[in-house]
């Protein structure tokens, strides 16, 4: 597809210094920001679900702006898979470990027995380790599509 | 075929919109859910959770269930696309 536009049009497609620069001003904000909204999904509209997609779309940016290989360089095939694996595993062990610690499946609560906090305290701290377990998850299968589908599983030209 | 799955459809989408007939009003305070369920959730998240957005309360605590299977959904589409398209060069 780029090689095709290449050959056509006579320069490489997306390669404008101004979009490069712009680009890689804004990607450490833009994961910042989803940081940002994870952690802060207590207090106002976020959590695991946007945080993850605004943390995924700031490597869809790279990929977009440079190319796949870049992003890639930024957050490795493995890493990608094992970080994916990783939240949802935070999700479904929070709430098993609830179920082996004496409680109900999902009742954070139940949690107080292992690091006493109080059981309402440990509800509002469950959900956060739940939110990032679904933030981890959802930022790399976000990415993990997008270089998919994007090169067709080469894995090596992006759009 | 063709003519007989459009008739199906649109007799699905007649009775579909049928039912919506038997619903209650849109946003109305004395509907089964804003009487029972809403209430309490705003009344108790805060005290019950820590929480003051009672959205992530609800979604994170009470509905924990349908919040871990979504993430279970959005993962099983990531691993099913990745072993479908994904080619090992090594």
């Amino acid at each position: 597809m780029k090689q095709r536009l290449e050959r056509a049009t006579g320069q490489h497609p997306g390669d404008s210094p101004i979009i490069k620069t712009s680009v890689r001003l804004l990607v450490p904000f833009v994961q910042l920001f989803g940081l940002y909204v994870i952690v802060h999904g207590h207090y106002s509209p976020g959590g695991g679900f946007q945080g993850g997609v605004a943390l995924g779309a700031s490597f869809i940016l790279l990929a977009l702006a440079y190319d796949l290989k870049t992003s890639i360089r930024h957050f490795s095939e493995g890493a990608n898979a094992v970080l994916a694996n990783t939240g949802a595993l935070i999700y479904t062990g929070v709430a098993a470990l609830c179920a082996v610690m004496g409680g109900l499946f999902l009742d954070y609560s139940a949690l107080d027995k292992l690091i006493p906090l109080g059981p309402i305290e440990w509800r509002s701290f469950g959900i956060f380790l739940v939110e990032v377990g679904v933030g981890l998850a959802v930022m790399s299968i976000m990415v993990s599509l997008f270089w998919d589908i994007s090169s067709g599983g080469e894995m090596d030209e992006g759009l | 075929m063709k003519a007989l799955a459009l008739i199906a459809t649109v007799i699905t989408g007649i009775l579909l919109l049928y039912g919506t007939r038997d619903f209650p009003a849109w946003g109305d305070p004395q509907s089964p859910a804003n009487r029972h369920l809403s209430p309490y959730y705003i009344e108790n998240a805060v005290a019950e959770t820590h929480v003051p957005n009672v959205v992530t309360a609800v979604l994170g605590d009470y509905r924990g269930y349908d919040t871990m299977f979504e993430t279970v959904v959005i993962f099983c589409a990531g691993m099913a696309v990745a072993s479908v398209l994904r080619r090992n060069k090594s």
